[in-house]
């Protein structure tokens, strides 16, 4: 053995394994990073959208309010029409999303005849209370997201959802 | 005519042992439905990659008129199926044979379990089977939101609320899948497309050239 403490056989290897490496990073790490850019986007936050519901028509009964907003979608930009259980908690207005927290189905009030005062959905049976809270021993894990509200002119305005801060 | 083409080709580049290795090999007769008609259960692999075959060759005829754009994607299906002609064929081809590859996975899957055929020397051979079956149910999954009908939109939504309730990564995959957090869209149907016709094409084919050489190598497991 010479007194070399890397042979040439070791040189050889470290050095083409190294260059062969970051030729690789160099071809994968541009792509990689272009398919996992929608997990790192940050999102704008979301304005206030108007809805065609009065304040003072709201009571304690949860009513559907449509409300359409323009959605930016990548390069796709349309008018979509999203609803809310909107109803009147004491003093303050409760915007629920109708999205079930199972798998995603659309719930609504008092859906099933079986069950009063509760939120139903039809794909599996999931139920929630009138807060959004999942009732146990159904499906959903979770209790139903929230909307932020505010007011104008005496008409509902609803903001981005929440989690749920009624449970 | 065809002959001395062969030979030509054989004199200068001797595929005659390539291609023996490849087509040549013994069948048991415990395999063989002529000898036992029982055996027809062997076939069940066999017909699985035929039927893959023809959603190959089917998916690459569709493309020529499919658009992953959701403007387009339904309209594009539309006109593919009732104004092309045969396209009602191919496209049914692909749509039925989709259904019919599961289930002759499946049939598959049972006949290897029921004969042991999955026990030493073979595990590996089971490993990359389920593997195809993952890729299989992947490629079903994503070419179900294809058509971007209703019902496709909706079951991709159920299904990407499933993907999304793996504990701690579910988020991540939703996204990655879907292309954004909350819409399932015009990036969702791109991506699902990419997925659906090259990403698990490509795994698919990789797998079964595995499946293919381990059972070569290993040869079909003795009779029950």
């Amino acid at each position: 053995m010479s007194k070399n403490r890397v042979t040439r056989r070791q040189f050889l290897n470290y050095t083409l394994t190294g260059v062969g490496g970051f030729m690789a990073a160099g071809v994968l790490m541009p792509m990689l990073r272009f398919a996992i850019d929608p997990a790192l986007q940050v999102k704008a936050e979301g304005d206030f959208v108007q809805t065609s519901k009065k304040i003072a028509d709201i009571n304690e009964d949860p009513v559907k309010v449509d409300f359409t907003f323009e959605q930016v979608d990548a390069w796709y930009k349309s008018d979509v029409t999203e609803a809310a259980w909107v109803y009147r908690d004491g003093d303050r207005i409760v915007a629920l999303s109708p999205v079930c927290k199972h798998l995603g189905c659309t719930v609504n009030w008092e859906g099933d005849p079986a069950h009063k005062n509760q939120f139903f959905c039809a794909c599996h049976a999931g139920r929630y209370e009138k807060s959004g809270k999942n009732i146990p021993g159904t499906p959903p894990l979770g209790p139903l997201d929230e909307y932020e509200v505010s007011e104008k002119d005496g008409f509902l305005l609803l903001g981005k959802k929440i989690a749920n801060t009624l449970v | 005519m065809l002959n001395k083409i062969y030979d030509w080709v054989d004199e200068r580049l001797d595929i005659t042992p390539i291609w023996r290795d490849i087509a040549d090999h013994e069948v048991p007769e415990h395999v063989n439905p002529a000898h036992h008609f029982s055996a027809f259960v062997y076939c069940f692999g066999g017909l699985t990659f035929f039927v893959t075959v023809i959603q190959i060759l089917s998916g690459m005829f569709l493309t020529m008129y499919y658009v992953p754009d959701v403007e387009n994607a339904w309209k594009s299906v539309y006109y593919l199926q009732n104004e092309v002609a045969f396209g009602e064929i191919v496209r049914g081809m692909h749509h039925w044979g989709a259904s019919l590859v599961i289930v002759m996975m499946f049939l598959h899957t049972l006949r290897v379990f029921f004969t042991g055929s999955y026990k030493k020397p073979r595990e590996l051979n089971w490993i990359v089977g389920v593997l195809i079956f993952c890729v299989m149910l992947g490629l079903g999954f994503t070419g179900y939101l294809l058509p971007w009908d209703m019902k496709a939109l909706f079951a991709t939504k159920v299904g990407l609320e499933i993907a999304g309730s793996v504990p701690f990564l579910g988020d991540l995959i939703k996204i990655l899948l879907a292309g954004d957090a909350e819409i399932i869209g015009a990036q969702t149907l791109t991506r699902f497309f990419a997925i659906h016709v090259f990403f698990l094409p490509a795994a698919l084919f990789a797998l079964l050239a595995a499946h293919f050489i381990m059972i070569r190598k290993q040869g079909i497991s003795g009779p029950l």
